[in-house]
C-alpha cells in the first residue's frame, strides 16, 4: 500500500497516529503555536481546542464557510488560505509539475477549466495534450485512461459528476479493477478517477448520486473521500502517486470550503482516517459532507454534556479499522452517519465490518444514519429530508448513550 | 465523388422536367431574352435550352432562377466550418450505389493479380509467415481436441483467419502495442510466444503469465507488447486509443493496434474510440475481422451499413477494406496503415473480410445456425493458408515435404507442451490474493489467513496438488 508521507513540520492532527489516546496526543507543532488538538469546526476555520469547548455560534448552513475569521487572520498565520477546489487544483498542479507523465482527461477540463474549476488554467500551463478535453463518452474516455495508464502515463480521469461514471462502470469494474490481477501483475493501472458526487442543492435525482456504494465491491480499486481543503490536496497527491487505481470522491457542496493549508508539500495516506474531534462517549464515523453535519451536531451535543469522538473515515475502501477499532475500544458505542442510501451503502459495509471485528467491545448495537432508499427529490424541503440532518444525529447520540 | 455526380444528374432531371412544364405552358408569346440566361450559362449550361421556350407572364420566376443561380456558389457559416447550401432537398442514401471495393493481391489460386500494387515480400518473411500460419492452424486443431477430450475447459479457434493474424503481425514492429479481442493468438505466435507458454495459460498452471487467473486463450505478455485479453467485447478499443495517446505524447516510433470483430463494432466503445482517435489524432490502427458471424448473429442482423469500413469516414478516420484471406494484401495494408498512423499521427481503420470457419468457441455448434456446406466450402476452397501456400510454392520457396515436416513437427511439439503443462502444478494459494493491489491490504491478509486455516483444518476437501 502507499506509505504515509508527510512534509516535515506539519501538525499531524489530521491523520490518525497509530496509538491514539486522547490524553497523550503527540503532535509536532507548527512554529509559533501551542501543541494542542486541532479541530476543524463546521465553519471550516482552524481553531485551537484547548479542552474547554468554545460555545460557537450555530450555523444553519453547515456546509460552506462564511469566511468569518479570514479577514483578521491573513498574514500572521503560516500557510495560505484557499478553497477546496483550489486545493485540489494545487495538488494536481504540483503532481503534474513533478511528474511529466501525469495527465488529466475529462469533459470540459481543458480550456473551460473544468465544470468546477478544478483544472482551471492547467491547459494553458501544460498544454492540450496533458489536459485533454474528451467527447462525451464516459465509458470510452475512462477506457482511454486505463489504456494510457497501462502504457506508462498516470491519468487522472474527471467525471463531470460522479453519476456520469455509471456509464464507465464496465471499464472501472472489468478492466480498471481487474487487469492488474488477470494479467498476472504484468500491467499496472495507476489511474485516478475523480469527480463530484453526493446530494447538492436541488440538482435532481440523476445528479445527486452516491457512487461509493456501487463501487465499493469492485476488487482492485481503492476509494477515498475528501472533505477539507487540507485532505483534498493531500489525498489528490497520494492518489496520483499510488500504483493502484484510486477513486477520489469529492462533494459538490464542499468545493467552496475555505481553509488555511501549509505551504510545505505534504501527502496524506490513502488508507488512514482522520480524527476530527476526540471524545469519550460515542464514536461517530462519517465522511465527506456529513462530517460537517456531525460537527454541527457535536456542538449541540457538547452543550448537552456529551463528548462525541468524531472520525472522518476518509478511506472508504479499505476501511481504517485500526483507528476505528481503537476508538470503539474506548467509547463502546458507534454511530455511523453517511449520505449513502440505507441499502448497500458504505455504512452498511462498515456496520458489518465493525460487528465482525469489534463485537465484544460494543455496549450497544451499531446505529447507522443514512439516506432513505429513494431517488433524491428535487423540491427543496424534500431533498433536505432525504439527507441526515444534525438534529437527527443529536437524537441518535442521545438514544445511544442512554 | 459519386455523390457529386448524382447531384448533377438530379439537376439535369430537374431541369428537363422544368423544361417540359414550361413547354406545356407556351402561349405563343415571344421567346425569353436569352442574354439574361446566358449570363449564367457557365453555372447552369442546360439553361441555354430554355431560350427556345416562351416567356412566362410573370418575371418573378425568372429573377428567382437567376438569383438562385448566383447563390449556388455561396456558402453558409456554421460552427464546424462553412458548407455550401442547396435549395434542393436531397437525402443521402442509406447505402452507396456500390459497396466499397476490397483490396486483394492474390487471387483464389494464389496467383498475383495483374495490375496489383503491392510491396514484394522477401522469401524469409514469406516462409516465416506461412510457417506461422500452419503452426497456428495446427495449434488450433490440437488445443480444440484437447478441450473435447476434457483436458482444458475452453478454447477458441482462429480457423479461416490465420492470414489476418499472421500477416498483420508480420507488418508491425515489436514496439507496436497490441490490444486484442480474443481471436488473435497468431500475433503472439509471430512475436515469439512459445507453445509451452500457450499451453501453460490454457492449463492455468503456475508458469502461466497470468498466474492462473484467466480463462484459457486469455493470453497476455508485457514482454511481447500484447495486452492481456479481457472477456469484455470491444473494451480494448478505448484502451488502444489511450495507449496511442501515450505514444503520441512520448513521440515514439510506434503505434497501438487493436483487433475486434464485426460484432464488436456494434459496441458503444467502438464508436467513441474511433471518434476519440480521430479528434486526438492518435496513432492507432483499428483492425476489424469481419468474419460474417457474431456467435449466431450474421452481419445482416448486426448492422445495415456497408460493413464496417464505411464507418471510418463517418468519424473522420481513413479506412480500407481488405481481403482478409489474402495474406499479402493484409500485410501490405497493415504496413501502409502503420506508416500513415505514425508519420501522419492519425488513426486508420482496416476492415478485413473473411469467414469464421470454426465454431465461435468450444461452447458453440455453428451447424445449428448455418448450413454445413457453407462452412465446408469456405474451409476447402477459400482457405487462406492454402492460397498463400500456392503462391510460395510457385515462387519455389516451399514444397510438399517441407509442409509435411512442418506440420508433423508442430504437432509433436504441441502435444509435448500440452503433456508438460498438464502435469505442472497449479498456482499456489497466495496467488489468489496477490496483484489485486500493489501490496496486499490488511483485509486481504485476513482473508488469506482464514483460507489457509480452513484448508489446513479440512485437507480432504481441497485439492492436494495445489501448494499453499
Amino acid at each position: 500500500m502507499a506509505t504515509l508521507l508527510q512534509g516535515l513540520g506539519v501538525a499531524s492532527a489530521f491523520s490518525a497516529s497509530p496509538s491514539l489516546d486522547s490524553k497523550k496526543l503527540q503532535l509536532r507543532s507548527l512554529s509559533g503555536r501551542k501543541a494542542g488538538i486541532y479541530v476543524v469546526r463546521s465553519d471550516a476555520s482552524l481553531n485551537l481546542h484547548t479542552g474547554a469547548p468554545k460555545a460557537g455560534r450555530l450555523i444553519t448552513n453547515a456546509v460552506v464557510a462564511k469566511g468569518d475569521s479570514s479577514a483578521a487572520s491573513t498574514s500572521s498565520k503560516p500557510g495560505h488560505e484557499l478553497l477546496l477546489f483550489e486545493a485540489l487544483r494545487e495538488g494536481l498542479e504540483e503532481e503534474m509539475e513533478r511528474d511529466p507523465t501525469v495527465c488529466v482527461m475529462g469533459e470540459d477540463v481543458g480550456h473551460y477549466g473544468g465544470s468546477y474549476k478544478v483544472t482551471k488554467d492547467l491547459a494553458n500551463k501544460f498544454g492540450d495534450l496533458r489536459v485533454l478535453d474528451t467527447p462525451i463518452a464516459e465509458n470510452s474516455f475512462t477506457g482511454m485512461g486505463i489504456g494510457a495508464a497501462m502504457t506508462g502515463l498516470r491519468t487522472v480521469v474527471e467525471g463531470m459528476n460522479m453519476g456520469f461514471l455509471l456509464l464507465a462502470f464496465d471499464q472501472i469494474s472489468n478492466n480498471c479493477g481487474m487487469l492488474h490481477y488477470t494479467s498476472g501483475g504484468q500491467f499496472k493501472i495507476p489511474i485516478v478517477i475523480r469527480g463530484p458526487g453526493g446530494v447538492g442543492r436541488q440538482l435532481g435525482a440523476e445528479h445527486s448520486q452516491r457512487l461509493e456504494s456501487y463501487f465499493q465491491s469492485i476488487p482492485g480499486i481503492q476509494m477515498v473521500a475528501c472533505s477539507t481543503p487540507y485532505n483534498a490536496k493531500g489525498l489528490m497527491k497520494a492518489a496520483i502517486r499510488s500504483k493502484n487505481p484510486v477513486i477520489l470522491f469529492e462533494h459538490v457542496l464542499l468545493y467552496n470550503l475555505k481553509e488555511r493549508i501549509p505551504d510545505e508539500e505534504y501527502v496524506l495516506s490513502l488508507e488512514e482516517s482522520e480524527m476530527v474531534r476526540p471524545g469519550e462517549h460515542v464514536t461517530i464515523l462519517t465522511y465527506s459532507r456529513m462530517r460537517y453535519h456531525v460537527m454541527h451536531a457535536a456542538k449541540t451535543l457538547v452543550n448537552k454534556g456529551y463528548d462525541p469522538e468524531v472520525i472522518d473515515i476518509r478511506s472508504l475502501k479499505p476501511f481504517d479499522l485500526h483507528t476505528i477499532g481503537n476508538s470503539i475500544k474506548k467509547t463502546h458505542r458507534v454511530l455511523i452517519v453517511e449520505e449513502c442510501m440505507r441499502t448497500g451503502g458504505i455504512g452498511a459495509s462498515l456496520t458489518a465490518a465493525i460487528n465482525e471485528n469489534f463485537h465484544d467491545y460494543l455496549d450497544a448495537p451499531v446505529v447507522c444514519l443514512s439516506s432513505q432508499d429513494v431517488p433524491t427529490p428535487y423540491a427543496g424541503p424534500l431533498e433536505e429530508w432525504t439527507v441526515v440532518q444534525p438534529a437527527q444525529i443529536v437524537t441518535a447520540v442521545e438514544k445511544l448513550c442512554q | 465523388m459519386a455523390l457529386y455526380m448524382r447531384k448533377s444528374t438530379t439537376i439535369l432531371r430537374h431541369v428537363k422536367s422544368k423544361m417540359a412544364f414550361m413547354a406545356s405552358l407556351q402561349r405563343g408569346s415571344r421567346s425569353s431574352s436569352t442574354p439574361h440566361f446566358d449570363r449564367n450559362a457557365l453555372c447552369q449550361p442546360n439553361f441555354r435550352n430554355l431560350s427556345n421556350i416562351h416567356r412566362f407572364e410573370s418575371t418573378i420566376a425568372q429573377n428567382h432562377l437567376s438569383s438562385v443561380c448566383a447563390d449556388e456558389n455561396q456558402v453558409l457559416d456554421f460552427p464546424g466550418g462553412s458548407v455550401k447550401f442547396t435549395p434542393e432537398m436531397r437525402f443521402i442514401s442509406e447505402s452507396p450505389l456500390e459497396r466499397t471495393s476490397c483490396f486483394r493481391v492474390l487471387d483464389d489460386n494464389g496467383q498475383p493479380i495483374l495490375g496489383g500494387s503491392f510491396e514484394q515480400v522477401s522469401m524469409e518473411t514469406a516462409v516465416k509467415m506461412y510457417d506461422n500460419m500452419v503452426t497456428l492452424q495446427t495449434m488450433d486443431t490440437i488445443f480444440f481436441e484437447a478441450q473435447r477430450q476434457g483436458r482444458i475447459s475452453f478454447y477458441l479457434t482462429t480457423n479461416g483467419e490465420e492470414a489476418i493474424n499472421i500477416a498483420s503481425a508480420a507488418a508491425l514492429s515489436m514496439e507496436d502495442l497490441i490490444f486484442p479481442q480474443y481471436r488473435e493468438p497468431g500475433v503472439l505466435l509471430w512475436r515469439g510466444f512459445t507453445f509451452q507458454e500457450f499451453a501453460n495459460q490454457c492449463f492455468s498452471n503456475k508458469y502461466d503469465n497470468g498466474k492462473g487467473r484467466q480463462m484459457p486463450i486469455h493470453y497476455g505478455s508485457k514482454q511481447l507488447n500484447y495486452v492481456t485479453i479481457a472477456s469484455t467485447v470491444a473494451s480494448q478499443l478505448p484502451h488502444a486509443v489511450g495507449a496511442a495517446y501515450s505514444l503520441k505524447m512520448e513521440k515514439k516510433d510506434a503505434c497501438a493496434v487493436t483487433y475486434f470483430g464485426d460484432g464488436g463494432s456494434s459496441e458503444g466503445d467502438f464508436h467513441a474510440a474511433l471518434n476519440f482517435a480521430a479528434v486526438m489524432e492518435a496513432p492507432v490502427i483499428f483492425i476489424c475481422r469481419n468474419n460474417g458471424w457474431a456467435i449466431s448473429t450474421p452481419t445482416s442482423d448486426q448492422f445495415r451499413s456497408d460493413g464496417v469500413v464505411v464507418r471510418g469516414q463517418a468519424y473522420g478516420v481513413r479506412s480500407i477494406r481488405v481481403d482478409g484471406n489474402d495474406a499479402l494484401a493484409v500485410y501490405n495494408a497493415v504496413k501502409a496503415a502503420r506508416q500513415m498512423a505514425i508519420s501522419e499521427q492519425r488513426p486508420v481503420l482496416i476492415e478485413a473480410l473473411t469467414y469464421r470457419v470454426g465454431h465461435h468457441s468450444t461452447s458453440d455448434d455453428s451447424t445449428k445456425y448455418r448450413p454445413a456446406n457453407e462452412i465446408e466450402s469456405w474451409r476447402l476452397a477459400r482457405d487462406p493458408v492454402g492460397r498463400f501456400r500456392k503462391w510460395i510454392e510457385r515462387n519455389g520457396w516451399w514444397n510438399c515435404e517441407a509442409d509435411t515436416q512442418l506440420r508433423n513437427n508442430a504437432r509433436k511439439q504441441l502435444l509435448q507442451a500440452i503433456q508438460l503443462a498438464e502435469k505442472e502444478e497449479k498456482p499456489p494459494l497466495a496467488e489468489i490474493f496477490s496483484d489485486v493491489y500493489d501490496v496486499p491490504p490488511s483485509n486481504l491478509g485476513e482473508q488469506e489467513t482464514w483460507l489457509r486455516e480452513t484448508v489446513k483444518k479440512h485437507p480432504q476437501d481441497y485439492p492436494s496438488d495445489v501448494s499453499l
